[in-house]
């Protein structure tokens, strides 16, 4: 009977193992105090001007770390250290299009002993593939710029549903495209009644107290509910 | 896109539920793909072929590729119709105001082993 045919129901996701992984990394995080951010956006939607910005401006009161996991990570990380002065270590996707938790948790393990208390990682330039991985992230925030068009949030409908924060940038350049900010957040709100949506510019800095006030707020929030 | 990463994640899966049962093969495997998911077929199959042989008990196992049909739910009328014949914008009212209700799995029915 040992060489007898039998099937055997799975009846699971794919990502069944990627999901637990994520959720128990998701518990050391916290129980460490260190608040894991996500963040993910097209390539040139302005993720690492906005990251320069945000650090700078909360370096002080936060320990701060940066994870890239971009395509031209090299030259991010390397930017990042250098405009902001946080240490940042580069992931490698083994030529993936997203991170998973495992990726991640290895990524983690190079900053483990340090306390930080935000780590940031920059996630792969695509709005398809990281929707689909959960990263072991205490919150996924994404970054849609102006030049990309409102109606994104209809086209990437899974990507605008598990982002918690959507930062709307490059509003500087508002007068010279066709792009209605209210249609998009409306858009954005029909994917993900509970988003945050923020409209900002990274490269005159409008709006990116706003980001910083946000981000300040989870962090205190993911630390005070031990 | 991302046909790689999920070609390792079902294959890691399968052989997990294989060596628990303690069968010695997995003669196939039945996956479900929604009609709007983001994986593309045919390289889906070509990653699996290539990625299969690596893994001694599953080296001759065999893909089976169920089809979900993708249902979008319009919120203004209530109706469901078929995402990939209509797209986002519903066909009785032309509201955009619409969700997808099934179609996008990427599940592991079930595996056949002796
Ligand atoms: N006009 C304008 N350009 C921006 C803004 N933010 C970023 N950029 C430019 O967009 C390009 C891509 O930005 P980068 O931060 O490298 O994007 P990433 O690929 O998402 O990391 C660069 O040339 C930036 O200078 C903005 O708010 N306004
Ligand atoms: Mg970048
Ligand atoms: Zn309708």
């Amino acid at each position: 009977m040992d060489n007898e045919v039998r099937v055997i129901e799975i009846k699971k996701s794919v990502f069944a193992a990627n999901e637990k992984e994520a959720d128990e990394l998701r518990d050391a995080n916290k129980k460490k105090g260190t608040f894991l951010l996500n963040l993910m956006a097209s390539p040139g939607a302005g993720k690492t001007t906005t990251l320069t910005q945000v650090i700078n401006k909360l370096k002080n009161e936060l320990k701060i770390a940066v994870m890239e996991a971009d395509i031209d990570s090299d030259v991010d990380a390397i930017k990042i250290k250098e405009k902001t002065g946080v240490e940042s270590i580069q992931l490698h996707t083994g030529g993936m299009c997203h991170l998973d938790a495992e990726m991640t948790k290895q990524g983690l393990a190079g900053l483990e002993g340090k306390d930080i208390d935000l780590v940031i990682l920059e996630n792969v330039g695509n709005l398809v593939c990281p929707a689909e991985f959960d990263t072991g992230a205490s919150k996924n925030i994404m970054i849609l710029s102006v030049p990309e068009g409102h109606d994104k949030p209809l086209k990437y409908p899974l990507m605008f549903s598990i982002c918690d924060l959507v930062i709307i940038n490059k509003i500087d350049v508002l007068p010279y495209f066709d792009f209605d900010l209210k249609l998009c957040e409306e858009y954005v709100k029909m994917r993900n009644p509970n988003a945050t949506i923020i409209p900002i510019s990274a490269k005159t800095g409008e709006g990116v107290d706003k980001v910083c006030e946000w981000l300040r707020n989870q962090v205190k929030l993911w630390k005070g509910s031990k | 896109m991302h046909e790689l990463g999920v070609v390792f994640y079902a294959i890691d899966a399968i052989e997990k539920v294989a060596k628990e049962n303690n069968a010695k093969k997995v003669i196939s495997a039945t996956l479900e793909l929604g009609e709007v998911s983001t994986v593309v077929h045919e390289y889906f199959l070509d990653l699996w072929n290539w990625e299969v042989k690596k893994h001694n008990i599953m080296k001759d196992c065999k893909l089976e590729i169920v089809t979900l049909k993708a249902v979008t739910f319009c919120e203004d009328c209530e109706k469901t119709y078929s995402t990939v014949e209509f797209g986002r914008i519903c066909p009785y009212c032309k509201s955009k105001r619409t969700y997808l209700l099934t179609g996008k799995e990427i599940n592991i029915r079930n595996i056949k082993v002796v």
